[in-house]
């Protein structure tokens, strides 16, 4: 085995009466995409949150890169991990330079080698060096996600998670975007978790799509497999919607484009 | 320039100096304890609601109440320190007026700190957690930063607050723009009362407009207004403080203490120059309550300030009987000396008795000559008193000794309970025997046919601490004896008349000429 990046094992999380996620289970490779699919409240967000601790299960295991995600502090593991979202979060009062080298910085490293980085970072993302200096509140949404992306990437981690990174971005600069960012992930031998609720986007990007519902997982394995095996009639429901509405929407150009 | 307003002028380095050295440190004191309280405020919702619910309380007391409360509570644990350590430390002055202007200023700063960092975006919070920052680096890198406009905003509602109570820390003993005010009040000297404002006010601004600078520089994220701002507001206040400094490096002074009315400040200048005549250092704390001066002058805060023996008799010593006003000098002395050992210089030769006084027109047309006839005439008439009077046992003793029972009672200030009386709004006021107003205006004092009220010989009053200072006591013994009622009556005339005012100062003077020669 490649060796699993991410291990889940008997995770449970519970808010109050609301069961968020109910015995989950998975084991995810080194150097995969993996896309957590599922309609809002199905946990999908808690479960990639528990990676990073930035939700603590009430019982079950996590490992990260074969360590026990509670034995170390909250934010040692957290600068080994990219994290975006989809407010990106960018730190209104730092400039755009500022922002990519928060990690690095954190982690101690010399100025040198991070301006290096800053540099060699806005090329990967595709932006003008001069946007460096910028604050966030100039640049445009698909600009600033570019930058979270950036920042996630800055310390140079093994491991990114994404909690709908393209959402809130028009179709242009999400497709762009998505695209781009396989790139990378393939570059850079990243290993990825993204949540989605866009199968579309899950089907062209991830190499394996695991579909959560009330908490479980209800299906998992690649796109192809996926539609090919799944009973379950809300599943299939829902990996035949891309195909169903890229087949609408081309019934529908060639019908206008008849004379 | 007038000669009020130069004078008003020459004070101005000494009482803006403490004043801006009061507030200055009330408020960098205020921000030490409020800020890291706003921090605990926003982190837990169980903590907010009691911290923020005391500092609203805290504002709800009245400024010079939360300044006087800080006075015994500070002697009692002086007092405790001395027993325990076998060190004190001063209850009357700075210390006192700091911790409550402390107190004053926390609301505004807890509450816009609080709201500050609690209304940070939360996705921004969880960015910061997600890039790997620990608690104290989110706070410090994130939550700080995006807070400081709003913690700012509320730094300067609290200085442009504790400039303002700053006023009030002169009733107990600190100098500061509120002596204007206090002093200027008590003898109708409106350029002062007007001054003191002024001076306050124009403080108030300044400071304002110095922390709306640094809270433009955060907003804006600006470095270089940053620094003209806190630069501006350290020279404001280097600059301002410089004459106490240049002060303190003389030898230390006599302080002359003295109660708030314009006998006690005439008396306190006269001894002032006569101890600077011997070339001494003097300071004047001015404006003390009755039983605050007592105790400063016990406690060694002040070494020498005027009493009245009646005062003492019943206030200090608890004592009711009346034995005459021979027995009564010569037991206080006595019992002063034992109990706190506090000298008894002597009395200065006249009286300023309490008196019930009225205007004759009336006096006569109800047919009151004395007390006990007030007493008969009582339930339709209106007493006018000062702010102490009718909570002090010398009101009690006469209440009860002739059963007193007014229509109404109403407290004044002393200047204005004479114009109540003049203008009818009062019947009968509780005067001073020594008050030059008494005679001006022709006003009839009121016999006390069964001896309620104690006799009230002026006393010179000296601090433990100085009981044998030799050039302290030579200066002011030759005043003992020397001053009889009419002249004292004609020194405060000269300073609460309504035109041609002295100063308390130039009042002094001319006593000082008036003074009977030595025997």
């Amino acid at each position: 085995m490649a060796g699993a990046a991410i291990e889940l094992s008997g995770v449970e999380k519970r808010y109050g009466g609301h069961q968020a996620l109910a015995d989950v289970g998975l084991s995810i490779e080194a150097g995969t995409f993996t896309a957590l699919v599922g309609g809002s409240g199905s946990g999908k967000t808690t479960l990639l949150k528990t990676i990073n601790r930035l939700v603590t299960p009430d019982a079950g295991q996590v490992r990260v890169l074969g360590q026990d995600v509670m034995a170390a502090a909250p934010h040692a593991l957290r600068r080994q991990i990219g994290y975006v979202f989809q407010e990106i979060g960018l730190f209104p009062h730092l400039t755009v330079a500022e922002n990519i080298a928060i990690t690095p910085k954190l982690l101690g490293w010399d100025a040198r080698r991070i301006d290096g980085r800053i540099a060699n970072l806005l090329g990967l993302v595709d932006l003008p060096l001069d946007v460096a200096s910028r604050m966030p509140d100039a640049l445009s949404g698909g600009q600033r996600q570019r930058v979270g992306v950036a920042r996630a990437l800055a310390a140079e981690p093994r491991l990114v998670l994404m909690d709908e990174p393209f959402g809130a971005l028009d179709p242009l600069t999400r497709d762009a975007l998505g695209t781009d960012y396989r790139a990378l992930h393939d570059r850079l031998d990243l290993t990825t978790v993204m949540v989605t609720h866009d199968m579309g986007e899950a089907v062209l990007l991830a190499d394996r799509i695991v579909v959560l519902r009330q908490g479980r997982v209800v299906a998992d394995g690649t796109p192809a497999t996926l539609l090919a095996e799944t009973q379950d009639p809300d599943v299939r429901a829902l990996l035949e919607s891309p195909r169903r509405q890229a087949e609408r929407l081309q019934a529908k150009l060639a019908g206008e484009g008849r004379p | 320039m007038s000669p009020r307003l130069a004078q008003a002028f020459g004070l101005l380095p000494d009482y803006l100096g403490w004043h801006v050295l009061l507030s200055f440190s009330a408020l960098v004191l205020g921000v030490a304890i409020s800020l890291p309280l706003a921090v605990a405020a926003s982190r837990s919702a169980r903590l907010r609601w009691p911290v923020l619910a005391l500092a609203s309380l805290i504002q709800t007391i009245p400024s010079l109440a939360l300044l006087a409360l800080f006075y015994p509570l500070l002697l009692a644990l002086s007092a405790l320190s001395l027993a325990t350590f076998g060190r004190g430390f001063p209850a009357l002055g700075f210390l006192p007026s700091l911790l409550a202007l402390t107190l004053y200023s926390m609301l505004p700063i807890l509450r816009n700190g609080t709201a500050g960092i609690l209304g940070v975006d939360p996705t921004i919070r969880e960015a910061a957690d997600g890039v790997g920052m620990t608690a104290g680096q989110r706070l410090w890198q994130v939550e700080l930063p995006l807070a400081a406009p709003v913690i700012m905003a509320g730094v300067r509602t609290a200085a442009v607050w504790t400039i303002g109570a700053a006023t009030l820390s002169t009733p107990v003993g600190q100098t500061s723009l509120g002596n204007y005010i206090f002093a200027g009040l008590q003898t109708e000297n409106w350029v002062f009362v007007l001054f003191g404002c002024a001076a306050s006010a124009i403080l108030a601004l300044v400071a304002d407009q110095l922390l709306g600078l640094i809270e433009k520089a955060t907003r804006a994220r600006s470095l270089p207004l940053l620094l003209i701002g806190l630069g501006g507001l350290a020279g404001a206040v280097a600059l301002a403080v410089t004459p106490l400094v240049v002060q303190a490096d003389r030898p230390a002074a006599y302080v002359i203490g003295a109660k708030n009315f314009s006998e006690q400040y005439i008396l306190a200048e006269l001894m002032a120059d006569r101890v600077e005549a011997t070339g001494a250092r003097v300071t004047r704390k001015e404006d003390l309550g009755s039983v605050v001066a007592y105790r400063a002058l016990a406690s060694g805060e002040i070494d020498a300030y005027i009493d009245y023996s009646g005062t003492l008799w019943a206030n200090v010593l608890n004592r009711k009987d009346n034995p005459g006003r021979a027995e009564v000098l010569k037991q206080l002395t006595a019992a002063l000396a034992q109990r706190d050992h506090v000298t008894v210089l002597g009395s200065l030769g006249f009286e300023n008795a309490y008196a019930f006084v009225m205007r004759p027109d009336r006096a006569k047309a109800l047919g009151v000559t004395t007390i006990a006839d007030l007493a008969a005439r009582a339930p339709g008439l209106t007493l006018g008193s000062d702010l102490e009077f009718l909570s002090r046992p010398e009101w009690k003793a006469v209440e009860s000794a002739y059963d007193l029972k007014f229509k109404t009672k109403r407290s004044y200030q002393p200047t204005f309970m004479y114009r109540a009386l003049a203008d009818g709004e009062a019947d009968v006021i509780s005067a001073f025997s020594s008050d030059g107003r008494i005679a001006a205006d022709h006003l009839v004092i009121l016999a006390d046919p069964k001896g309620a009220i104690p006799p009230y010989d002026a006393v010179v009053l000296i601090s433990p601490k100085r009981a044998h200072d030799p050039r302290l006591l030579n200066a002011l013994r030759p005043l003992i004896g020397r001053i009889n009622v009419a002249t004292m009556q004609s020194a405060n005339l000269s300073v609460d008349r309504d035109a041609d005012k002295d100063t308390p100062a130039e009042a002094a003077k001319a006593l000082d000429r008036q003074i009977l020669p030595s025997p």
